[in-house]
Parts: structure tokens; sequence; C-alpha cells
């Protein structure tokens, strides 16, 4: 039995990336029954920074499908490139026979012949159109796809790990859903972010430490706020602090409503949320002092 | 294999499919729980659950069907070799029976020794308390136990089940303007008659064109397919409207924002539709446009949503003279005018704040039900809009 487990139960972070135990056993099924696993949860909660975290736990080659609005399911398997073959043939270059030699592989592709098993990352599905998903059932179903034009068969040699990423701005379609392992990664509590921050900077010093997570959520608890500062700005944040050595007493006791959180730029993008705290302040309210 | 579990599962409404079943099936014997209950949940989770909207639903069923709430024990070895062992019963409920019984008998010896007990109690494995090996108080390590207040150490899957972190992510509760957003996306119909660049390869009129030139290769690109909706929006404003005012302004801000529709256009009224249609949601005299040059300048290809608690008195729609803005009596009843608009615009929907539910009874019940008889009546919600924009796609 702890044999068998042992193999089953590889990932568990990796030296830069702190897996919560719930993420880690969402990884090992998937690992384990040869299932896509989709990810999802709030912008910067390290959906992305997870299928390298694996790869690199593993020793794999990682391979990024970064999906995009225009992005075709057919983009990721082959590209024929007919315009330059009937271009070739017009004018007598090359060998036109050789239909192969036009076929591009795409990111799948290149998973599915790859001579060791990869990860790879299909990011941002969502950003797709909504029928998209669907065009990839039976590829990432059966890891192999078929090439009409030149009547061959691709499909994986070893089944890659595919890791999906998801911003929940669609709903993706049931028949895709069931196919995949889920796993929403919740917003790190206080504890955990903590842990998250020290494996990013082990030398941080606790005041600095203290002060920015007071701070950061206290920001994240403001109903105003459209966009919430996420763990990616923390890091930011705290890199610019660090640098450049501010005086966090004198940011703690700062008069000017503006005093009290320095580089905020770096935590807020909207001038929408960036009022919203100058009122907040000017009025007093406890919640980011 | 405790095939129950799946169709408790369903009968609250997950739409858990035989293949993920099978899934969880595989995934067991694979050992991949971990022998322990919390494991099971986080991989039932994983497998069976796949929307965090649903992930409050899953924490209900599964705190339910696991012995309620209070319960917190993982299983013991045999259960997980009693999975592991294809050859029995797979519909043999006994050990869970027996487990239950076994929770009811620790309840009760809970309830007992909390009697007994007077004192503070920390370590020891006897008396209620932190630390210790007793199966009751919290911090323990007991294998089965009864958690009393404090926090989980050892977070058991019934207390996380129980705890329903996931309740926010219900997909029943009221929407932000980003779901609207999402919502909207659905409502596409894809036509490349729409004006734009043309970027793609017409592989037939190539080939047609270069046949036409002997064979000397000429590419033709065609406009790429974009969506084809054009969407009227017309806004219910004022009035018994406010308390909705936030709601209804974030359904504008996504219509407002979607960029992927043909055209949009809003008009706003007063509780119904007159002669009148407003411009701006002040509902001010003047800044108006007549509901007949509307209907003649937008081609009944426009989707309509209407936006309304369609509460009102049952004069405002059927009578002459309804309209409950003084000086502006109409002629013709509200009813008329929503047929009219009916007919000119056959695929349209009335999206309506007021709680699905409450709509038999709410104030306004009989012009609610009269409206929804015209149009079909979606409530204001993720799920409601989800429904209506459906209809809107059908053909008929």
């Amino acid at each position: 039995m702890n044999e068998k487990k042992s193999k089953i139960n590889i990932f568990k972070g990796s030296t830069d990336y702190v897996a919560s135990s719930e993420l880690a056993c969402a990884v090992n099924v998937a690992i384990a029954l040869e299932k896509p696993l989709l990810i999802k949860g709030e912008p910067g909660t390290g959906k992305t920074m997870l299928a390298r975290s694996i790869a690199k736990a593993l020793g794999k080659e990682l391979i990024i499908w970064n999906i995009k609005s225009t992005t075709k399911a057919q983009d990721g398997l082959y590209v024929y490139d007919t315009v330059q073959r009937l271009y070739d043939s017009q004018f007598g270059e090359g060998d036109v026979k050789d239909i192969a030699k036009y076929i591009k592989h795409g990111k799948l592709g290149e998973a599915f012949t790859s001579e060791r098993q990869v990860v790879l990352l299909i990011d941002e599905i969502d950003k797709a159109d909504l029928e998209f998903p669907n065009d990839l059932l039976w590829e990432l179903d059966q890891m192999e796809f078929y090439i009409p034009e030149t009547k061959e068969t691709v499909s994986a040699a070893h089944r890659p790990i595919v890791v999906i990423t998801s911003n929940a701005e669609k709903e993706l379609p049931d028949a895709f859903l069931r196919r995949c392992v889920f796993h929403y990664i919740e917003f790190p509590g206080e504890d955990k972010m903590a842990e998250i921050v020290r494996v990013h900077y082990p030398d941080i010093e606790p005041r600095v430490l203290s002060f920015a997570m007071e701070k950061f959520y206290g920001i994240r608890a403001m109903k105003d706020i459209r966009k919430r500062p996420s763990t990616s700005e923390l890091l930011d944040w705290l890199r610019a602090l660090v640098l450049s050595g501010v005086d966090l007493h004198a940011a703690r006791e700062g008069v000017k409503p503006d005093a009290g959180i320095p580089f905020l730029g770096v935590l807020l993008k909207k001038n929408e949320d960036v009022d919203a705290l100058t009122e907040y302040r000017a009025k007093g309210y406890t919640t980011v002092n | 294999m405790f095939i129950n579990f799946l169709y408790f599962l369903r009968a609250y409404g997950l739409k858990v499919s035989v293949n993920e079943w099978m899934s969880l099936t595989c995934a067991l014997e694979k050992g991949l729980a971990d022998s322990s209950l919390t494991g099971f949940y986080h991989i039932c989770r994983n497998l069976l659950v796949k929307r965090e909207a649903d992930f409050d639903t899953f924490d209900v069923a599964f705190a339910a069907y696991f012995n309620g709430v209070l319960s917190a024990s993982d299983l013991p070895e045999e259960f997980w070799q009693w999975l592991d062992s294809p050859q029995c019963d797979v519909c043999d409920r006994d050990l869970f029976a027996r487990l239950s019984l076994e929770f009811d008998e620790l309840r009760r010896m809970f309830d007992e020794r909390k009697r007994e007990q007077n004192s503070r109690h920390d370590g020891g494995s006897y008396w209620i308390g932190t630390g210790g090996m007793s199966a009751f108080g919290n911090r323990g390590h007991s294998d089965s136990g009864i958690r009393a207040g404090g926090e989980g150490v050892y977070g058991r899957a019934v207390q996380i089940a129980g705890e329903r972190r996931f309740r926010d992510f219900r997909r029943d509760r009221v929407i932000d303007t980003r779901q609207f957003e999402t919502a909207f996306r659905r409502l596409r119909q894809f036509s490349s008659r729409v004006d734009s660049e043309r970027t793609e390869l017409d592989i037939d009129g190539t080939a047609r064109e270069t046949s036409k030139n002997a064979g000397l290769l000429t590419l033709v690109y065609e406009r790429p397919r974009r969506n084809a909706i054009k969407l009227l929006v017309l806004f219910d404003s004022d009035g018994s409207m406010l308390p909705y005012s936030k709601l209804t302004s974030r359904l504008f801000k996504a219509v407002s924002r979607s960029n992927h529709f043909k055209d949009t256009k809003f008009y706003y009224f007063h509780n119904c539709v007159y002669e009148k249609l407003y411009t701006d949601p002040h509902i001010r005299r003047g800044r108006w446009v007549d509901t007949e040059r509307v209907m003649k300048d937008i081609g009944p290809d426009y989707r309509v949503i209407y936006v309304g608690d369609a509460a009102m008195a049952p004069g405002e729609l059927e009578r002459k003279g309804g309209n409950t803005i003084i000086g502006l009596p109409n002629d013709e009843p509200g009813r008329i005018w929503l047929e009219r608009l009916k007919r000119r615009f056959p695929r349209s929907i009335w999206l309506n704040p007021i709680v699905e539910d409450d709509w038999a009874h709410a104030f306004g019940q009989y012009t609610i039900r009269e409206i929804a008889s015209i149009f079909p009546m979606y409530g204001l919600t993720l799920d409601g809009l989800g429904r209506g924009v459906r209809r809107l796609l059908a053909t008929r």
C-alpha cells in the first residue's frame, strides 16, 4: 500500500510554490487518472504558476499554450499552410507533393509528439470562444488527433499531464467539465500567505511582513474595491517595500491620507480604487489603518 | 460500491454522471484517498463537482450523508480494504450503518461525560478537554471523536463540509456586472455578413478565381464570421424600480460594455410602455422618442429585453389613461402597446428583479401574471438571465 502510494502521491509542491494539501491531492488525482486538471480561482492565486511547479517538481518539460480570444482548437493541433503550398506549386519550388512539409504542429501536437512525458498548460481557456473547450474533447480524451491532409493520426506516446486554467470569465461546457478533475484555488488566508511570502522572500523582516499583511488584507476587506489586489500584487509590493527601505514607522503614523501606504499603485490598479481608499481614510474608517 | 451516495448527490441537484462516478471508483481503487475521510472528501469534490458554485450544495449533501455536521471521524482501514475488493456487494451500506451507530454511541458518551465532568481538563485520555487521546474535545489525536469548540487542527472532512466555506459561490445569489457580461456572451449568432476586414482565405473562391485566371494562383479572402445579434434593452425606471437600481445598473453596464453585439440600443419607460420611450433613466418630459418611431426604425431582427418589476396597478396596464405620469393620458391601454411591441419584435424576454418565487403573491401579482403571458418572464438572476438568453436565441 505504501509503495503504491509513493508512486501516486508524487506532487507536493516545489521549493518556490506552496501547494495546499487539497491542491496537491487534486494534482495527484489528475496525474493518476490521466485526466486534465482544471484550475479555477481569482486572478493572482497562482494558477499558471502551478503548471510550472508541477513540471519542476517532476522534472518534466513544460509546454504552454496561451489562449487568446481568437484562438481556435485547430491552432493547437496543427496548421496546414495551404497558401505556401499553393505558391510553391505555382513557382515550382520545393516538393509540393510532400504535404507533411506544410503541416505544422501546434502546442497540443507538440505535446503529443514529444518523446518524453511533458506538462501541457492550456492557459486561460475561458478567453477563447465559448465552444472552444468542446472542440478539444476528443483530443484531450484520447490524446490523439487525425490529420486528413496526410491521412495520419498523431497520438501521444506519453500522455501529457494537462493543466487547464480558467478565470471563471465564462461558464465552461458540461461535457468538457465532466472529463476534468476540478480544483478551485481559494484565496489564501493570512497564515498561508505568510508562508507563500517566505518562499519568495526568505529573509523578509517580520515587521515589514506584518505591516504589509495588515494593509493588504485591510484593502481586500474593503467593499468598494473593484479590483482586489492578489498574491502577485502583494509580492510585487513587498519587493518595492524592501528595495526602497521605506520607513514603516513613519508610514504607519502618516497623517496625509495617501501617506499610509507607500507604492499604492503597485497594489491598486484602478483610479476608482485609489479614490475609494482615500475616501475611507478621510472618513477615518479603521479597516486600512 | 456505495452507489447510494451517487443518488444522494443527484437528489441534491448535483449532476454527477456515471463517467465521473467511475473515475471516483478508479481513484479510490488506486488508493488516492489516503485512507481518510478528508482525502475522500477532496477526491469526491475534485471529480464529482466541477463548479465552485456547486461546492456549497456538495458540502451540504456530504455533511448530510456522512451523519451530520457534528460527527467527525475518519473511516477505518477496513473500509478501504473493502472498497479495494470489487467482489463484495456493491450496494452494501452496512458499514455506514455501523459507523453511524458508532457516531450515535460517541455522541451519547459525550453527553454523559459532559454531565460527569465539572472542571477544566487539558491532556489525558478520558475527560473532554484539549490535547490528549480522549475522543472528546479539541486538538486531540484520537482516531474518531467529537470536537467541542476550538480550532480543528486536523481538519476532518465532515467538519470542513460543515463549515460551508463556499456558500458565497452559490449560483442563485444576486449577480455582479462581470457575471452579467459572461451571461450576455452567450447571446451570439454568427454571420459572415457583418462588415469587417477580409482576412480569411476563401478556398472555393480561390479555386474559382484561379481557374478563371488560367491556373495562375489568385487568392480570395472573405470576412470572418461575426456576431450578428442586435439588442434593444428597455428599462423600467423610477418608482417601484428604485430598490433594484443597483442591480439594473449592473445589467446596464454589462450590456453596454459587451462589445460583441452588432448594435445595442437603450430606452426607458415608467411601469409600462405607452406612446413614448424615454432616452434617459430620469423619465423627463421631452427627453423621449415616439414608440412608433422606434418600432419603425428598428427592425424585427433586434432581440428585445425588457427589465422591470411588471408590478403596477391593473389600470396602468388595462385602461385608457392608465399612465400614472400626470398630463400624459394614453389613448390606448398599455397592454395594447406591449402586444404591439411583441408582434414587432417576436424575440423578446422580460427580466424581473422580483424574486421568481414571489411573483404569485407580490404587489402587482395581477400585472406580473398578465405581462408574463405576453413576454416570457425570467428572474433577474444569473440563472434567469441564462435561461432568457437561451430563449432569445431560439429560432421561434
